[in-house]
């Protein structure tokens, strides 16, 4: 963490002309709070990447559809985040890349409208098993988010699966996008934790939208570590260039 | 674009009809139903949604509107104002 300014800095840069006068934090990470930073950050992520077809979507009903997913992810990551007894502005805008704890998958570029919803699909399959079976959580703040999250990420997985039988049987073209994004993402599922019970819940629908499922290979290594894709980088710098730089700011 | 239209109806409360929301583009019935959940419900507006194909809502001619609705005006005593609703008969 570099030095606060000294007193001569501040006459000589008033605050306005200082540039990124926050610093980034660093969390002391028990195990408890790795395992929250984890879910929120793979919830915050992804909400940040969907958030990002606002203006974009195919469709005005899609667009609100993304936007309400993206809607329901960030209010997961802000309740994920409180939970670690920590400031959740703090959390999301202050920590550097190499301080997220979300997996990989999440923070890929959002590609065309097949990649986007292929990795909504593997992902919220993943979530959806998790919350269903976080509700009986020993940590009441988990078990709590997981009562209200079961029921967003089911939507997910409903809205997501659907669209992907009608990319997957759709069009030639639709098919053909579907079936390179679901090869591209395919390695970066390596870190699910229930992969059976995973495997058992997407094979079904992959088979319904007439897609050949890739063979269990090499994976990608994780992003839990730190370790990050430089796409994250990018999205945190404009996630995060406001409170950045106008620390406090408020509107 | 040729995706079909569908008309969206609402219904917010229990006891009350389904009310007509407005319409949504979507390339069948169930994507239609979650367009229009995910337009017209954002804001905890709904207990039911229902989705009717556009085509298959039959409208009366708005040359017609003479002949079907203009005899009504005169017939006040249809308007059910002659006598006072008690307050605990709620909706009716």
């Amino acid at each position: 963490m570099p030095p606060a300014p000294s007193r001569k800095e501040r006459r000589r840069f008033p605050s306005f002309l200082r540039p990124m006068t926050t610093t980034s934090i660093a969390v002391e990470e028990s195990p408890r709070i790795r395992t929250l930073l984890a879910l929120a950050d793979d919830a915050l992520i992804l909400g940040h990447r969907i958030s990002e077809w606002t203006g974009h979507a195919p469709t005005l009903e899609e667009e609100l559809a993304f936007a309400n997913i993206a809607l329901d992810l960030i209010g997961q990551a802000r309740a994920l985040y409180q939970a670690t007894g920590q400031n959740e502005d703090e959390l999301a805008y202050l920590r550097d890349p190499h301080r997220f704890r979300n997996a990989l998958i999440a923070e890929l570029p959002n590609g065309d409208f097949a990649f986007t919803i292929v990795r909504l699909f593997l992902v919220s399959v993943a979530s959806d098993q998790f919350w269903r079976s976080a509700v009986q959580n020993d940590d009441p703040d988990i078990a709590a988010i997981a009562a209200k999250a079961q029921k967003e990420t089911a939507y997910h997985v409903r809205h997501a699966a659907d669209w992907l039988v009608r990319l997957g049987d759709g069009t030639a073209e639709s098919h053909r996008r579907a079936q390179n994004a679901l090869d591209a993402l395919w390695p970066y599922t390596g870190d699910i934790v229930d992969r059976d019970a995973w495997l058992q819940a997407v094979a079904p629908v992959l088979a319904r939208a007439t897609l050949t499922q890739p063979a269990e290979g090499w994976m990608q290594p994780s992003g839990r570590d730190g370790r990050h894709t430089e796409h994250l980088g990018h999205l945190l710098a404009e996630m995060q260039i406001l409170p950045r730089t106008y620390p406090g700011a408020t509107w | 674009m040729n995706t079909p239209l569908w008309e969206v109806f609402v219904r917010t409360r229990n006891g009350l009809a389904h009310k007509h929301a407005g319409s949504v583009h979507a390339a069948d019935a169930t994507m239609a139903l979650q367009a229009a959940r995910d337009v017209y419900t954002r804001r905890g507006e709904g207990l039911s949604l229902w989705v009717v194909p556009s085509n298959a809502i039959v409208a009366s001619d708005p040359a017609d509107r003479d002949m079907l609705f203009e005899p009504t005006g005169s017939k006040i005593y249809r308007h059910p104002t002659f006598y006072e609703v008690p307050d605990e008969v709620g909706h009716m």
